[in-house]
């Protein structure tokens, strides 16, 4: 049984979790990482993408995020997100919209180094897509 | 003198007037209860993101890399105003309490030969402030279709000022917002946006603090990603009190409306009593006088 430690998910609107967990998968920017009990601390910007959280009953909870970052301590983990929402309460029109944003920032982008972080954004829009 | 008819009328239509006023305030205070719900469900992300924000800006503190938004472009002679008001009257002083304060401060920078412009969310405060800066108004924006203020809102705005920023069309950029200190009391305050300042690393704020964090990717390119979050989180902030404190004054306002109707009802009641009183002896004193001639 792994150890357990303090979980907070805190979007602009609400704070949506805040209880102790077992482990996190966070989706970030260079990759993906499972955070447990005593980590390292780091700070990552995120990526879109889900975050799975596996809390001490067992139950494991997914969540879709656009962006963000998280703050990672041994004993707390806080992911700060622009926008976050339950798998369950999650719907498609929201990310066709989403997309069909990042389509125009990639064309409208004025230089290299912007249109290739809109790329990015929309890669992983479309990526985030696919697995829900 | 009016008539009785004219009173009659003059007291159903200043009681309709309670009833509105009246169901204004019940609205205005429902939806007061609102802002305040989220207004405090968005304190906790901006405590996080400012205990962030302290945190990682000491590890770029050299100032070398970073970012232009929180340097500055080194000058301070073109100043942006954001100006955030409500988009509906009938709230008392509410919206002009902010403006007057932002047209303070924009006539103090004028005087200092610095140039203005002025961007204004909400209806009302660009209503006020297009009399006399009508010209400088560089951006508009109205939320009046919005029912609840979401944070894409702020992003919204947030875009457009840092758009601007980048295009370099302002050195300084302070937001005009009125603090809600309770329903009776909302202060008109300025925030300066751009450069951002750091907020201070208080140590109770801080849960890391002394902690040795890893960067991924390195601290200045992740400061260069949260600090346009961070001023949409202001904004986001902003607009919430703006929301709240606009509910509260409307409150209030509405209830000194509702009780001024009820004097008035009172006093035209008084009127008419006594000018009915005054016809009834009035055809008395004639019944009388006519007998008394038999």
């Amino acid at each position: 049984m792994a150890e357990a430690y303090k979980f907070e998910l805190v979007s602009p609107e609400r704070l949506l979790v805040s209880e102790s967990v077992e482990s996190v998968v966070i989706p970030a920017t260079e990759g993906e990482m499972t955070v447990m009990a005593n980590h390292s601390p780091v700070m990552t910007t995120i990526k879109p993408g889900v975050v799975r959280v596996k809390t001490v009953s067992g139950k494991e909870d997914r969540y879709v995020v656009y962006g963000g970052f998280a703050d990672i301590l041994p004993d707390v983990c806080t992911l700060l997100a622009e926008s976050a929402v339950h798998v369950d309460s999650f719907n498609k029109s929201d990310i066709a919209t989403r997309i069909q944003a990042a389509r125009e920032d990639v064309g409208s982008a004025p230089d290299d180094q912007s249109r290739t972080r809109a790329e990015e954004f929309l890669h992983h829009l479309a990526a985030l897509e696919d697995t829900v | 003198m009016a008539s009785l008819k004219d009173l009659r009328n003059r007291i159903a239509s200043v009681k309709a007037t309670q009833k509105i006023t009246k169901a204004m305030q019940m609205v205005a205070a429902a939806k007061l209860r609102r802002a305040q719900e989220a207004a405090e469900a968005a304190r906790p992300y901006s405590q996080r993101m400012a205990a962030v924000l302290a945190n990682i800006s000491q590890a770029v503190s050299d100032g070398a890399d970073a970012p232009a938004l929180m340097t500055g472009t080194g000058r301070d002679d073109v100043h942006l105003l954001v100006v955030c008001t409500a988009d509906r009257g009938l709230a008392g002083a509410f919206n002009s309490q902010i403006a007057r304060f932002a047209r303070d401060h924009a006539r103090k920078l004028l005087a200092q030969g610095k140039t203005v412009k002025i961007f204004t969310v909400g209806k009302k405060g660009n209503d006020i402030l297009r009399r006399e800066f009508g010209s400088l108004i560089v951006e508009r924006l109205e939320l009046r279709d919005v029912k609840q203020i979401g944070f894409g809102n702020a992003e919204q705005i947030a875009r457009r000022v840092i758009a601007m920023f980048n295009a370099g069309q302002f050195d300084v950029c302070t937001l005009f917002y009125s603090e809600f200190k309770s329903v009776i009391s909302q202060v008109p305050t300025a925030q300066q946006l751009i450069p951002a300042s750091a907020p201070v690393a208080d140590a109770s704020a801080t849960a890391g603090n002394g902690a040795i964090y890893d960067y991924e990717p390195d601290p200045a390119e992740i400061l260069n990603d949260l600090i346009p979050r961070n001023i949409a989180i202001q904004i986001f902030r902003a607009l919430l009190e703006n929301v709240a404190g606009e509910m509260g004054a409307k409150m209030s306002a509405m209830d000194n409306a509702t009780r001024n109707a009820g004097d008035m009802i009172n006093r035209l009641t008084i009127t008419y009593n006594r000018q009915r009183q005054a016809q009834i002896t009035k055809e008395l004193i004639e019944i009388i006088s006519g007998a008394e001639a038999l």
